[in-house]
């Protein structure tokens, strides 16, 4: 086999491999794995307490009475 | 520092180190950049010394704000991110401290050495080969206390903004070593091993994906933590960012030869590097539509979160420097974008608008939480600093963009007869307005950064004052 066979072998592999990758992360049965994985910023829930908790807390439950959260996970 | 409200589980104190650090080299390299863009306007001020002039200020300046902030942001924001999303503690703190210790070294070492004359003159890779040793160490040392504490992790997935970091820490160490291959001569001047063309293409492999690794994939890390967590949202699409990450990692390794375009590189490696980076468009804006599309449903925020505002405004720059980038790859453009400022100004769309105010954001998130607090001395400074820095950044490039293209025109006009219709010297005479603009620019950004400073520092003295609430009764 030529240098240019080999490297356009090397390319066919790696176009084939990232078609794999498209289709396992937009299967189905990825979904459920995905969601928790997509949580995991929000799965440690230990801001530390201080005094200075103020203002940012009502402006928060204001604004989500106002706007729904409906399209969180997609 | 009082360890009063040392967090239980995780190791905070290396990154409320690299935070500080971040905010102080910020400073001092953008502080080089006022300097350099004075001097441009007013030669003079080279001082007519070899330690003041622009050629060695210039690699200074930016070392220090790719490695030294850049670098300090990225440590900090790593190691942050990791414990908390692998609700672990990092591998080791020693070897954790030992590369906060080892990375100011090598930053001293390029204070101390670059403005002296030694360089091994590539470009973003200046420093002599005992520094670059030393930063080999510490960059394998990063690598096992990052990948070791992915290793240790409690949870079962290992989140993505830690794929975007363990693959820039990797990616970084192989282009650093390969590149820095070189014979010492004396005990600050060496060689390098490649020679030739293949040196200039080994260089810009190295250039390119520096930007691709260090200054996308780092701070991509960067976006898929904090822009979910201020945004109080997961992020838009976890398929999404898991093709374009592969994609990412796939295609910028190709792109590095339109930085040498119309050069002596052979022609077929010119065109690869031009098609790779075109393709590379997509990748790109699959990350920044990931970031964007998170606040749907959460626009309102952006009215009343600076932090945030400076973490979208980022992704703004992010996917209009990532378009222009492959336009001026494309080499009929590049026959005229070559060489001109506009190149200048697309780095610095990129370096400002992305890179620094994805980090501030980042800080502005993460400062008040590693300093036992939950929000930053004043919101309001965040929000002066939030349009200081994005006017800094639009006149910059603004200014950049009309430079570019006046000397590019300018360059290539051609007599009836075929001779050249300005000389050089004419070109640099027509940019003084443009020069001007961007020092104006600049001015806007470090004053921003001071009022970060003056911002941080009333965050982290409160916190002491909280941390020891009664001295006076001892």
């Amino acid at each position: 086999m030529d240098t240019g066979t080999f490297r356009g072998l090397i390319t066919l592999i790696l176009i084939i491999a990232m078609i794999g990758i498209a289709l396992w992360a937009y299967s189905k049965r990825r979904k459920k794995d995905f969601e928790e994985a997509a949580n995991l910023p929000f799965a440690d829930d230990d801001e530390l307490p201080t005094s200075d908790k103020h203002a940012s807390h009502e402006r928060d439950s204001e604004a989500h009475s106002r706007h729904d959260r409906g399209d969180k996970n997609r | 520092m009082s360890t009063a409200l040392e967090h239980p589980t995780y190791n905070y104190k290396v990154v409320r180190q690299f935070a500080i650090m971040t905010v102080v080299w910020g400073i001092v390299g953008m502080t080089l950049g006022v300097i350099l863009a004075s001097q441009l306007v007013w030669p003079q001020l080279n001082l007519g010394l070899p330690w003041t002039s622009f050629g060695r200020l210039r690699p200074l300046h930016t070392n220090a704000v790719i490695f030294a902030f850049g670098g300090s942001a990225l440590f900090a924001t790593s190691y942050y991110v990791v414990q908390r999303t692998c609700q672990t503690r990092l591998f080791s703190d020693k070897l954790a401290a030992f590369t906060f210790w080892g990375w100011q070294a090598v930053i001293v070492a390029a204070v101390v050495s670059l403005p002296m004359g030694y360089t091994t003159t590539k470009e973003y890779a200046e420093l002599e080969w005992p520094i670059n040793i030393l930063i080999a160490i510490v960059w394998i040392s990063y690598a096992i206390v990052f990948l070791m504490t992915i290793k240790k992790r409690t949870t079962s997935h290992i989140y993505v903004a830690n794929w975007f970091f363990a693959a820039f820490i990797l990616t970084v160490a192989v282009l650093h070593i390969v590149n820095n291959a070189a014979i010492p001569v004396t005990p600050m001047y060496s060689t390098s091993i490649y020679a030739g063309a293949v040196d200039a293409m080994v260089q810009w492999w190295y250039g390119h994906n520096a930007v691709g690794f260090f200054l996308t994939a780092g701070f991509l890390g960067m976006m898929y933590y904090f822009v979910p967590k201020q945004a109080e949202r997961p992020i838009y699409s976890y398929r999404l960012s898991i093709v374009h990450f592969w994609a990412l990692i796939m295609i910028y390794m190709w792109a590095g030869p339109h930085h040498l375009h119309y050069t002596a590189l052979p022609n077929w490696a010119q065109s690869l590097g031009m098609i790779m980076s075109i393709i590379l468009l997509a990748p790109s804006w699959g990350g920044m539509i990931n970031g964007m599309m998170t606040l749907s449903g959460a626009w309102h925020k952006l009215r009343t979160d600076p932090t945030l505002r400076f973490l979208v405004v980022a992704l703004s720059f992010y996917g209009m420097s990532t378009f222009e980038g492959p336009m001026m790859a494309i080499k009929t453009v590049n026959a005229l974008s070559h060489y001109t400022d506009w190149t200048i100004g697309h780095v610095h769309s990129g370096a400002l608008g992305w890179v620094a105010m994805i980090t501030i954001g980042s800080m502005y998130h993460l400062i008040p939480r590693v300093f036992g607090r939950t929000e930053m001395h004043s919101i309001n400074l965040i929000a002066v600093h939030f349009w200081l820095a994005t006017i800094g950044t639009v006149l910059y490039i603004a200014s950049m963009w009309v430079n570019g293209i006046l000397q590019g025109l300018m360059w290539r006009a051609i007599n009836p007869d075929g001779t050249l219709m300005y000389t050089f010297v004419e070109s640099v005479e027509a940019s003084a307005p443009g020069y001007f603009v961007r020092l104006i620019g600049g001015l806007f950004w470090i004053t921003g950064m001071l009022i970060m400073a003056y911002n941080v520092y009333m965050t982290v003295k409160r916190r002491e004052a909280i941390s020891h609430p009664a001295p006076q009764a001892a």
